[in-house]
């Protein structure tokens, strides 16, 4: 199949609906309903949330207790080869297959999702340039940094050109320069090479870096969704607040009175007022219990209040 | 420019029809253990009965006083006895790490999230083993049938034992596949290609000691059942000819043999899977 063949499927999105996902009786996805669009989509949640189970359950490499999935229009229970020939996927655990150079480890990738030989070994060299490792590939694979994993990883996923990636915490273990290195390449796949990219990730800096869009699963199940920048307005106002006195109590009163507020006991809150209300109620509630606001500033909305309110985080 | 922006080209190449990866997974497989020097000094001198046998068919053709030597049934019967030897030490150094390794690095979620199937996997990695080992045993066997054809000048001999090429290609056969399923799946068993080498050669030697301990102390030759190997050998013995004592106890042998590759199938079907579901 050539690209121009694949240019006439005009659905490039992912569909799941009611999808239930059992670990025996543990149900690491309940009742999932979500779409996710075209570009860089960050899947989100804790550890333990069921972001790897989604990613799994999307290639067809698990099977759903209920519900159905599509993957770029097709259905993944009855073509499950032909959604994984359109795909690539960087898992999140060390992978490699043993005893071989990081191109003849690429290439072989490309030959299995179904390249001719000679143009597996061709892509193998561009993919290894692409993501850094051009000058380490002929290298075995075994004495690569936890780094450099990661990037032929990524390598071998791109290798037969998919038009979806899933990215299992592709940054897992990487140093600072090379997460940046990482997510700088994530972020360049997904808006110059026009592959849509799921991000499964539970660092919120890298999925803010890198996408424009988030899923929030929580124990399972869909906590939000939406584009970043509209999950960020629909938080309100913010203020970071730090208080002297019994903070437990004084969070408890801010919740009866009707405001969100999360944050760890002894680090600052963060507190959301709607446009409605101002924020010297907090200092009235302050005085009623007998707590002194110390510190009360105004802030951006970010996607960690996004993410603290959908996972409805308290102190 | 950062060096990614130099390389990455969409692809607008041919794609291969799907269902022809277990050939690029054997293929791959049977490149890397060719690499392998020691691997391939195995692979030579598992051809030296082959040489010996070749030998003995040329002088028992040509040299009247050495007509003692010309071929039998037996001689290939013989020679597919004494490969046994061959096909033990190549099942292990080539397939104890078929899939353990590939556990040990966490390879069947990288293989089984491309376009391929269990069975696309299991199917190359089984072949890889399985031409190794009908490299020692159906090939040398029928160039020897081969050889003797061109040693005497006709095809009397082939003529007159009309069960020869399909006891051989049975055989060989029963042998291979014996050795690659169990190999298979034992390797599937363990993240360790020497735990799977150690269960495979316990396997094999620790049921044929037992076995001959039991039939030796008892008298009672149905003890053989408990040995794969020796099993194969008591259908391999009839398959050349040589009437079963008993047999039951042979109708037994094949149903123990399949159950044995059964079992391979069922361990595989649990084993071989891109993710560890622990209820």
């Amino acid at each position: 199949m050539t690209r121009s063949d694949r240019s006439d499927r005009s659905d490039r999105s992912v569909v799941l609906e009611n999808v239930t996902v059992k670990y025996g009786r543990h149900e690491a996805l309940r009742d999932v309903s979500v779409v996710f669009p075209t570009g860089a989509i960050g899947l989100l949640g804790p550890n333990g949330a069921g972001k790897s189970t989604l990613i799994k359950v999307l290639l067809g490499l698990l099977p759903p207790a209920n519900g159905r999935m599509r993957v770029l229009g097709y259905d993944v229970s009855e073509s499950p080869l032909a959604v994984r020939a359109r795909v690539g996927y960087v898992p999140e655990s060390d992978a490699h297959i043993p005893g071989m150079t990081a191109v003849s480890f690429v290439a072989y990738c490309g030959e299995l999702a179904g390249l001719p030989r000679a143009n597996a070994m061709q892509r193998a060299h561009e993919v290894l340039f692409y993501v850094g490792l051009g000058e380490a590939r002929y290298r075995n694979v075994e004495t690569y940094s936890t780094g450099m994993k990661q990037r032929i990883k990524l390598a071998q996923a791109l290798v037969h050109d998919p038009e979806l990636l899933f990215l299992d915490e592709p940054t897992n273990g990487m140093d600072p320069k090379g997460r940046d290195e990482m997510l700088a390449l994530v972020r360049d796949i997904a808006t110059t090479k026009d592959i849509t990219l799921i991000l499964s990730s539970h660092l919120l800096p890298d999925v803010e870096f890198a996408c424009d869009h988030v899923v929030v699963l929580h124990k399972g199940a869909v906590a939000a969704q939406g584009p970043i920048a509209t999950l960020k307005r629909a938080s309100g106002r913010v203020f970071e607040l730090r208080v002297k006195g019994d903070e437990v109590r004084f969070a408890e009163a801010m919740r009866a009175e009707g405001l969100e507020c999360h944050g760890e006991p002894g680090d600052a809150m963060r507190v959301y007022l709607s446009e409605d209300r101002s924020p010297q109620l907090l200092f009235q509630l302050a005085e009623r219990h007998g707590v002194q606001v110390r510190h009360l500033r105004a802030s951006v909305p970010s996607l960690e209040d996004v993410f603290a309110r959908a996972l409805g985080e308290e102190i | 420019m950062p060096i990614h922006d130099q390389g990455y080209q969409r692809y607008s190449g041919d794609r291969t029809p799907r269902g022809r990866a277990w050939w690029v997974i054997a293929r791959t497989g049977i490149i890397d253990r060719l690499r392998r020097r020691r691997f391939l000094a195995l692979l030579l001198f598992a051809w030296s009965p082959f040489v010996v046998h070749a030998v003995q068919l040329y002088l028992g053709a040509t040299i009247v006083r050495a007509a003692f030597l010309a071929a039998t049934e037996e001689t290939f019967h013989t020679f597919l006895s004494q490969q046994r030897l061959f096909v033990f030490f190549i099942t292990i150094y080539a397939g104890a790490g078929l899939i353990a390794s590939d556990r040990q690095s966490n390879a069947l979620q990288i293989y089984l999230s491309k376009p391929i199937t269990r069975h696309d996997y299991i199917g190359g990695k089984m072949l890889t083993l399985a031409l190794f080992l009908a490299g020692v045993t159906w090939v040398p066997a029928m160039l020897l049938l081969l050889l003797q054809f061109l040693f005497s000048g006709s095809l009397d001999f082939v003529v007159s034992h009309p069960r020869l090429v399909p006891a051989i290609t049975l055989a060989s056969t029963l042998h291979v596949a014996l050795a690659v399923m169990t190999m298979v799946a034992l390797s599937s068993l363990s993240r360790s290609r020497r735990f799977a080498a150690m269960l495979y050669a316990g396997l094999v030697i620790f049921a044929g000691a037992l076995d001959g301990l039991l039939e030796r102390t008892t008298g009672n030759p149905a003890w053989v059942l408990i040995s794969p190997q020796n099993t194969l050998l008591l259908i391999t013995d009839a398959l050349f000819g040589e009437t079963p004592e008993n047999a039951a106890l042979l109708a037994l042998a094949v149903a123990m043999l399949a159950g044995v590759l059964a079992a391979c199938v069922f361990i595989l079907e649990r084993r071989v899977r891109a993710v560890d579901v622990v209820a």
